[in-house]
């Protein structure tokens, strides 16, 4: 894996998490004053959430998704505002609970796990279904 | 030349619906702080006679057999969906003016050619369903005062669409006429009595009443309703909120309370509350009312009182307001009674910047309390850490919510569960 290092997390108790961002390439031999380095600080909420009115977050229970590296716990940000296609991942209302699967329009509309222990669920007119939003963002937390 | 009414229908009710999918058109009520009355009727409630502003236990026994649900309110939770959907409106249009928690009136005049009124209604119904969950009502007139009749005739005519666009004489009329005088908006029950009086029962009636005559007769806000009602735009849209003129706190109790001190220290914190909320509104009150009651529905004792205390200067020091509300509270409790409600308001307010000074007193010590409030506001913001040493922490519950749900949007721990 390749990580590439963005800056210091300076993790105020601040409700907007702020990290000094490096605009300019650093040139060798001759520096640029420090005052110079510091940007626009790296917002996570804009960087997560586009639309704020239509964005919403939710709990993961369970391990359905696991394959998708969705883990049991993780918090979910779904965004209302976006109309899901085929096999994007989705929370949808079925029968009056919310549930999160991939969405499947073909052959059959379906909505599949990401776990062999589970099945798909089939939508027909025996189901009450509805897209709830999809799912842009998973936050999975280790500590 | 447009204005959209967007309403959400049964706003909280339909708040407590968005996460809970297995709530879908079953009966849903919310009660007032302290599960008083109903506050909020599902149209399936209402369906049940559920009527509003009734009492809980009145109806309880029956609703819960009905297999009716019920909620304690939630204004966090309402506050945040409002937020959401005064955002979406105000994206879509920028002359937008918030009227309450769950109405806002939208100027698209100039847009209306490009897709037509109605059309307008429908996207904006469609988009802040979709976006938010919380189902609206869109009624579309030339003035607010016919885009209101058109919200009403949605209700009156339960159309399905929930859109409803007065865009030509015919079909205004036609509303007009289907509309009493009571439904107008700003018609209230006298009103609606003096006019029926003079043989006007429904809006098209007044609206062929001459202007000048309806000034003479009853009043120049009168005049101009007949104006809106024919068209002319009198009322403008207001995109800038006016400041606030007065701020309320006040609550039943779950107990009743017998004892002046619990009064005072209960009293105490919704000073604390409403000192917050002056601050954050950058101004200055010089005149505090108290208010205390014994209940409505007890038989065998009655008794209620107000009094109001006068700052000689503008303050937004909760020490002064709480200093005042002490020798308040002293003068209008009477011993021996069960008080099940109390309150407090603040008015008479001033901007912050404009503080008379007087010869009896430095100038300075403003600026010094002002610095102590203000740290004190700041640690307070996400939580609350700093009392001030009368207030009630924790000690005596004075809200009892018992069926109140999860703060879904605004605490990381009440997020809804998925699957």
């Amino acid at each position: 894996m390749k990580i590439n290092y963005i800056g210091t997390v300076i993790a105020d108790n601040l409700s907007e998490l702020m990290l000094p961002y490096f605009q300019d390439m650093v040139h060798a031999g001759f520096p640029s004053p420090a005052s110079d380095f510091i940007e626009s600080p790296i917002d996570l909420n804009k960087y997560l959430i586009k639309n704020n009115a239509a964005t919403f977050l939710v709990r993961v229970s369970g391990k359905s998704m696991i394959g998708a590296g969705i883990n049991d716990g993780a918090t979910l940000i779904i965004d209302r505002s976006i109309k899901p296609s085929h096999n994007s991942i989705i929370v949808a209302a079925v029968d009056g609970e919310f549930v999160c699967r991939r969405l499947k329009t073909k052959p059959k509309l379906c909505l599949v796990a990401e776990n062999k222990g589970y099945k798909p669920i089939y939508i027909n007119s025996q189901i009450d279904f509805e897209v709830t939003g999809l799912v842009t963002s998973v936050i999975n937390q280790f500590t | 030349m447009s204005i959209a009414l967007v309403d959400c229908v049964s706003f909280y009710a339909s708040c407590e619906r968005v996460f809970r999918p297995d709530l879908k058109e079953r009966p849903v009520v919310v009660l007032s702080n302290n599960d008083g009355c109903v506050i909020a009727r599902s149209i399936e409630a209402k369906k049940m006679g559920i009527k509003m502003g009734v009492p809980w236990f009145k109806v309880k026994d029956r609703y819960i057999r009905k297999g009716g649900i019920v909620f304690s309110s939630n204004f966090a939770f309402y506050g945040d969906m409002s937020r959401r959907v005064m955002n979406i409106l105000d994206s879509i249009s920028p002359k937008t003016e918030v009227y309450s928690i769950d109405e806002a009136f939208l100027d698209f005049s100039g847009t209306e050619k490009n897709v037509g009124c109605f059309n307008f209604g429908l996207q904006l119904k469609n988009t802040v369903g979709r976006w938010t969950g919380i189902p609206v009502r869109v009624g579309i007139g030339p003035t607010k005062t016919l885009a209101k009749i058109a919200s009403y005739q949605i209700k009156k005519r339960n159309i399905k669409s929930r859109v409803l666009a007065l865009d030509n004489q015919k079909d205004i009329n036609q509303a007009l006429e289907a509309t009493p005088v009571g439904e107008i908006w700003g018609v209230g029950r006298r009103l609606n009595r003096k006019l029926s009086m003079a043989g006007i029962n429904n809006a098209l009636q007044l609206s062929y009443a001459p202007p000048q005559d309806i000034r003479k007769r009853f009043s120049i806000v009168l005049e101009r309703t007949v104006r809106e009602l024919n068209g002319e735009r009198c009322l403008e849209i207001e995109d800038v909120s006016p400041t606030k003129k007065q701020i309320v706190v006040s609550r039943s109790f779950a107990k009743k309370i017998t004892n002046l001190e619990v009064l005072n220290t209960v009293i105490n914190d919704y000073v604390v509350r409403a000192a917050e909320k002056l601050r954050s509104e950058k101004q200055k009150s010089s005149t505090i009312s108290v208010f205390i009651r014994t209940s409505p529905f007890d038989a065998s004792q009655s008794y209620r009182a107000i009094k109001s205390y006068s700052f000689t200067y503008p303050t937004d020091d909760t020490r002064d307001f709480l200093y005042a509300v002490r020798k308040t509270l002293a003068k209008i409790y009477k011993p021996n009674y069960r008080y099940s409600k109390a309150g407090i308001m603040l008015s008479s307010f001033s901007d912050i910047g404009y503080v008379q000074n007087s010869l009896f007193r430095e100038s300075h010590t403003y600026k010094m309390n002002s610095k102590l409030m203000k740290v004190i506001d700041e640690l307070n913001i996400n939580q609350k850490q700093i009392y001030i040493a009368s207030q009630n922490i924790g000690k005596f519950k004075p809200i009892q919510r018992n069926m109140i749900s999860p703060k879904y949007t605004t605490s990381w721990i009440d997020l809804p569960v998925v699957r």
